[in-house]
């Protein structure tokens, strides 16, 4: 039997990993998705029978009540929400890894071993964490608490003195088995998770989801440890390294490190630094209509969209302008860097909501070889992603970060409500370039003004 | 030789684990990262089959601390699987309209 369920879970392994491996491409992601569907069933089946007495009705009815929650979540969802909904299911992970070590303390009658001791221990404080800190991370999405990094003197040392204090709970429990030493310890470690995201900005939030979601993993194989379970450790290990390799990638996008993003603050510094160069520079403008001409005429238009884009909803409407160009010989492409979302490869997601073919979404080292022999670059919603400051000025706050090169293309178009800075609080000087004009106004308005002068 | 200590065999499973994830997730498309976070929050629902070995009769009564955590566990775990594995296929869905199309 114990064979049996182990092969099961071995298949269920499996499968999840084939989910995983369908996304390296559109048309077989749809069939991954499947296989880990079913990869989650042989799962549950499998522990179903092995369990040791299940009660039946409170695990049918944890699911059904469960499963019809997450299916309207899932069905209800805008797509601009997604990073919440991520990081609102991070936390659920952490939280139920919480419960299932506290479930283990209490079960009477059952003794945990040293090393079962020093799992649950990691498995439960790695889960405490990701939860308040996914809590905290979608707070600061959904605009619930403010995005503003909270940072006070001290904190680093408050921080080391909790984690000390976690630990020494940690190593209470295990010489002694004192639950109580167990709920001290979860106690701290849910104080850590949220102090370790508050003095962490709106703009570094990206690698904030990833990173929690790498964290998620952990927790879930921590416990798969303590159960002596293979597909919990598996899956658990999986998920990890995605989300740490997410995190590398949004690190590398944002050319930040991982520790310089934890210890936080970013925010503020930089704005002061801005305030500071207040010199009145000339900058042309136009109105949609001229835009408009200009992208008739052209042989190629780049398209790079922002966050702007989808804040202002205009995505439908961008992807008819597109249409409108196409038709009339344009080629069009959008170019899309890493951090255009609010997590990783979310603008993909908005664009492809608004019915923009996939072949016509290029990444960022796809096409900045092309924005030379490009005639108008159609910047829309964005702006820190093509400061060429970048890569000119050693001094900028954001020198050395990756860029979409619009400023080399032959004519450049910025969509935009005013003059005012970024999200990281800098000026841009792609805007005062001679080849390049603004259009002033809100993205979706000016898409459509420009649809009515086609 | 004696008998290797579970704990190292859950080692090994966990480092080779990690290291097929590694590789896999490197292969993933940039532009479906979104939906590897959305599936990867539905496959980390796997730790419903912790809650599930919790929710169990102990000493003939069914209803126990224990028993009540692991069944709200169950719960919580289910939301992840479901919504994490019906959110990603509405927007892997996205994606293939506009195969047809394009």
């Amino acid at each position: 039997m114990a064979n049996l369920t182990a092969i099961a879970y071995l298949v269920s392994a499996i499968l999840f990993i084939l989910a995983l491996k369908g996304l390296s491409s559109p048309a077989a992601s749809r069939q991954g998705n499947i296989y880990g569907m079913i990869g989650m069933a042989i799962a549950i089946i499998t522990t179903f029978i092995v369990a040791n007495k299940p009660v039946l009705g409170l695990i049918v009815g944890g699911i059904v009540v469960g499963g019809a929650i997450g299916a309207t979540l899932a069905r209800r969802v805008q797509m601009t929400q997604m990073p919440e909904l991520v990081a609102a299911m991070h936390s659920l992970v952490g939280l139920v890894a919480v419960l299932i070590a506290v479930a283990a303390i209490f079960h009477t009658g059952e003794h945990h071993t040293g090393i079962q001791r020093i799992e649950l221990f990691i498995g439960a404080f790695i889960g405490a964490i990701t939860f308040t800190a996914s809590i905290v991370a979608y707070g600061k999405l959904s605009a619930k608490f403010g995005s503003k990094p909270l940072v006070f003197k001290g904190q680093h040392l408050l921080n080391l003195v909790l984690a000390l204090a976690m630990l020494g709970f940690g190593i209470a429990y295990f010489s002694t088995e004192s639950a109580t030493a167990f709920m001290a310890m979860l106690g701290i470690a849910l104080i850590l998770g949220v102090l370790l995201i508050t003095p962490i900005g709106g703009a570094d939030m990206p690698v904030v989801v990833s990173m929690l979601n790498s964290y998620s993993g952990w927790a879930a194989a921590g416990i798969g440890f303590t159960l002596n379970n293979s597909v919990l450790i598996i899956a658990g290990a999986c998920v990890g390294s995605s989300g740490a390799i997410l995190s590398y990638i949004m690190c590398k996008a944002m050319n930040r490190s991982i520790i310089n993003v934890l210890l936080g603050g970013f925010g503020n510094e930089v704005a002061a630094g801005a305030a500071a160069s207040g010199a009145q520079k000339n900058y042309r403008s136009g109105s949609p209509e001229d835009a408009m001409f200009l992208m008739g005429n052209a042989e190629s238009v780049i398209i790079i969209p922002g966050y702007g884009l989808a804040v202002a909803r205009a995505q439908h409407a961008l992807q008819e302008l597109a249409h409108i160009l196409h038709g009339k010989g344009v080629k069009v492409r959008y170019a899309i860097h890493p951090v255009a979302g609010r997590m990783p490869g979310h603008m993909n997601v908005l664009l492809a909501e608004a019915e923009v073919p996939y072949d016509q979404v290029s990444e960022m080292e796809e096409i900045n070889n092309d924005f030379p022999n490009t005639d108008v670059v159609l910047v829309i919603g964005a702006n820190d992603v093509v400061n060429p400051a970048a890569k000119t000025d050693p001094a900028s706050p954001i020198y050395g970060m990756p860029i979409l090169e619009a400023h080399k293309a032959k004519t450049i178009l910025v969509v935009k409500r005013s003059m005012a800075a970024g999200y990281a609080g800098l000026d841009n000087e792609l805007f005062y370039m001679d080849k390049t004009m603004m259009v002033f106004g809100d993205a979706k308005k000016v898409v459509e003004d420009m649809i009515k002068a086609a | 030789m004696s008998a290797v200590d579970p704990f190292v065999v859950n080692l090994t499973i966990f480092v080779l684990a990690i290291f097929v994830g590694y590789h896999v997730v490197w292969n993933v498309t940039p532009a479906l990262h979104t939906p590897l976070m959305s599936v990867t929050n539905a496959i980390s629902g796997i730790i419903i089959v912790g809650a599930m070995l919790q929710a169990v009769e102990i000493d003939g009564e069914t209803i126990t601390l224990t028993s009540v955590l692991g069944a709200l566990g169950v719960l919580l775990a289910s939301i992840n699987i479901f919504g994490g594995f019906l959110v990603t296929q509405r927007m892997l869905e996205m994606f293939r309209k506009k195969e047809k199309k394009g």
